[in-house]
């Protein structure tokens, strides 16, 4: 009864196989694997005073670039948009075409793909790589493993340094990590991904799916008899077996051969004619093997195919089979389609739309005021004037809505100076803090009023910030 | 055990033997990593347990044979720190406190040092804006009873003011009046102060009173006396008030503020950068020039 309690590891040796599904899964495998890799050295002019790496979340001086757009730590809601666009993206993708992400995109699934082949590079292909597994530790087998695990510790090492090349420059941290002169910070990063990388996709594979992903669980709350899945259409194939026995009895047998071909391909190691369950990703690999099987032997392909359940229902009552694009259409993939493109064009209007000048102005709360010898009032205030351009400029403050004779100055500006507008420059890329001083001669009176900065260059870009003017006795 | 194992049909799964009211329960046995990772945390924990420090105990708890502590941490980040100031702070030792101005970034060092240090040492009495209240100066004006320049503020500081234990503490007392004026001769006084600042009508008994007993302190137009300690009369800020009951209560019987001498009890450094802060406040004054002052022709002249 014990041992029952735990279920013993195995290894899914998938059999090589080709055909559309696997070609689609090549294609996307080197996108997305260039993509993480190549990304971090595109490089991208921004001028003198901002890096020219073209994707860098820069967390130390709390910037995120992407090509041609700059993300300030207050416009963190672009990044909130985009994480949640992605996950109403998998919301939509799961109701347009049902565990597509699972099946193709996923890094997970990805790597697992990507490891699977380095196994049949060195192992052979799915009963060699069995008979391995239960051969004795010879030297040849050791030998063997400990070149195919070197390869697999490169891919994951290569993998995690890749990562923190999204943080840095990538051709000053690639030199300052091989010699050994980079943050601590990167080095445990890159080995907290390499062994994660060389765990999860050289050896728990599948079971991450199964047992470790949530999202086949939430996945199951959202597919329905309209979604896409893989299905083996039963009514078609049962009773399976062997070409022989149908050639004798085709009465009795369906279009199964039960060569076990399905099974052989599968990357989760699942028999897809089981019906659906949480280990199938939906690759599509069985399709292509039973579609060749079915070719093969002259019967018509899709024993094995993308369907929805209401679909099978309706073929198995005769009727005709139609397009898997068709279960696009369904007023469910509309919706998310509609909330996920509207977020998409906030954003894009947001970007289109924002300035790159910002001030902001916090009056001095301790004390309000302050009452000068000769009977002036002086207030004080925090500016932030954001220079959100990537070239130093020259911003104008003026007060606007203060009485006559109103004049200001600040901690670099002095007295002598003080006027109602100042000139001051911000640098590149900076938010430039001035402690702002303001005062109103003896007599005169003032409650609300406004900061007005303007950059001084050919745009003249400009921001308002409203405050207040606190006088004795205006409480 | 093996006699009895039973089979769910539909799912091949073995039943555990738990029933509740029909509902059984099957065997759907997790992973030997996952019972593998499991062992590995008890593991870890126990490591844990002996590295680090983990059972509470009365006072404390067990160290652990690292000798971590997040006491430890957090005095090393405080050597740290003292160690990454060591250079600025020497800086600042080396600095004649009116030479700081000229070094912005040494004088903003000050300053943030100084903000610091005022919230530990100087809020109590001088509020946390450095506001003051009655009988507490505001901080933040540009009236100085003692002088408002870089070194006058640095000098009050390591001195104090009337602080008896400081030899060379700012000291002055304004003599008490009650028993020489009576209630007629104070209301003069007290309107003849107001009208300095154009609040009343002058009145030559009470100018005359002034000439003969304040003049010497507070000016002959009240325009104070910084050196010795005399407050200005002639402008809108008061101490321990404005109102022509307050001026005539100090008249009788004046309050004297006492301020401690810092010096030996604050670092040199910290007493500079506490200058500098106050100094930033808004109400700083520049050294004094070399030409005579306008207010001071204008006294000569009349």
């Amino acid at each position: 009864m014990g041992s029952a309690l735990y279920e013993a590891g195995r290894t899914v040796h998938n059999k090589r196989i080709d055909g559309p599904f696997r070609r689609f899964k090549w294609a996307i495998m080197v996108i997305t694997l260039t993509i993480y890799y190549a990304t971090p050295w595109l490089r991208w002019d921004r001028g003198p005073y901002a890096p020219d790496q073209a994707v860098l979340v820069d967390l130390s001086n709390r910037r995120f670039y992407m090509f041609d757009i700059e993300i300030w730590p207050h416009e963190f809601y672009f990044v909130a948009g985009l994480l949640i666009m992605a996950g109403i993206g998998l919301f939509l993708v799961t109701s347009a075409v049902g565990r597509a992400w699972c099946g193709y995109a996923c890094p997970q699934t990805v790597w697992t793909d990507l490891f699977q082949h380095v196994d049949r590079f060195f192992d052979g292909d799915r009963n060699a790589r069995a008979r391995l597994d239960k051969a004795p530790w010879t030297a040849a087998k050791t030998a063997r493993r400990l070149a195919k695990w070197a390869v697999y510790l490169a891919i994951a090492f290569w993998t995690g340094g890749a990562w923190i090349m999204y943080f840095a420059d990538a051709p000053t941290l690639t030199h300052d990590f091989w010699s050994g002169t980079a943050d601590p910070i990167a080095y445990a990063t890159v080995a907290v991904l390499t062994g994660t990388t060389f765990w999860l996709g050289g050896f728990m594979r599948e079971q991450v799916c199964i047992y470790m992903c949530p999202w086949p669980r939430i996945q199951t709350a959202m597919l329905d008899e309209k979604s896409l899945i893989v299905t083996y259409k039963d009514w078609r194939g049962e009773q399976r077996g062997s070409l022989k026995k149908a050639a004798k009895n085709p009465e009795k047998y369906g279009d199964c051969i039960d060569c076990q071909l399905c099974v052989a391909v599968c990357p989760t190691g699942i028999d897809i004619r089981e019906g659906q369950q949480i280990g199938c990703i939906t690759c599509g690999l069985c399709i292509d093997a039973c579609d060749r099987v079915m070719k093969e032997t002259g019967r018509p392909r899709g024993l094995i195919d993308y369907a929805t359940l209401d679909q099978c229902d309706a073929e198995r009552a005769g009727a005709p089979a139609r397009p898997a694009w068709k279960a696009l259409l369904r007023p469910r993939t509309f919706i998310y389609f509609g909330v996920w493109a509207g977020i998409g064009a906030g954003l894009l209007f947001a970007l289109g739309t924002r300035t790159h000048t910002d001030l902001t102005v916090a009056p001095d709360r301790n004390p309000p005021f302050m009452l000068l010898k000769d009977g002036s009032v002086r207030n004080a205030y925090t500016l932030r004037l954001r220079n959100m351009e990537a070239r130093p400029r020259d911003m104008e403050v003026a007060l606007q809505g203060l009485p006559a004779g109103a004049v200001m100055w600040t901690d670099s500006i002095s007295l002598e100076n003080a006027a109602p507008t100042q000139t001051v420059t911000v640098r590149a890329n900076e938010t430039r803090v001035l402690r702002a001083y303001v005062l109103l001669p003896s007599g005169a009176t003032a409650s609300a009023f406004a900061f007005r900065l303007t950059a001084q260059d050919e745009q003249h870009e400009s921001d308002t910030a409203e405050t207040t003017f606190a006088m004795p006795g205006a409480e | 055990m093996t006699s009895n194992k039973r089979i769910d049909e539909p799912t091949g799964t073995e039943f555990v033997g738990h029933e509740w009211d029909g509902i059984e329960e099957l065997n759907t046995p997790l992973p030997r990593w996952w019972l593998y990772t499991f062992y590995a945390t008890i593991l870890f924990a126990i490591v844990y347990v002996v590295l680090y420090p983990a059972w509470p105990l009365i006072d404390r708890a067990t160290a652990g044979t690292l000798g971590w502590s997040s006491r430890g941490d957090l005095a090393a980040e405080m050597r740290a720190a003292d160690a990454a100031r060591a250079g600025v702070v020497a800086k600042i030792a080396a600095t004649p406190i009116e030479a700081l101005p000229s070094d912005p970034q040494l004088m903003q060092a000050a300053v943030s040092g100084g903000a610091a240090a005022f919230k530990v040492n100087c809020v109590q009495c001088h509020g946390a804006g450095a506001a003051g209240s009655p009988g507490y100066p505001n901080l933040n004006d540009d009236d100085w009873i003692w002088g408002g320049t870089l070194t006058e503020i640095e000098y009050t500081l390591t001195h104090g003011i009337r602080w008896d234990a400081a030899a060379e503490t700012r000291s002055n007392f304004m003599p008490a009046f009650e028993g020489s004026f009576d209630a007629g001769q104070v209301n003069a006084l007290a309107g003849h102060v107001l009208s300095l600042s154009g609040k009343a009508k002058p009145n030559a008994t009470g100018a005359q009173m002034f000439a003969d007993n304040c003049a010497a302190c507070h000016g002959a137009g009240g325009e104070g006396l910084p050196a010795v300690g005399g407050p200005a009369l002639n402008d809108v800020i008061w101490l321990y008030g404005g109102s022509a009951a307050e001026i005539g209560k100090q008249i009788l019987a004046p309050r004297h503020g006492v301020m401690p001498a810092w010096q030996g009890r604050l670092d040199p450094v910290t007493i500079k950068m506490l200058a500098a802060y106050v100094h930033a406040r808004g109400g700083g004054q520049a050294p004094a020039p070399a030409a005579p002052q306008p207010e001071a022709a204008k006294v000569a002249a009349k």
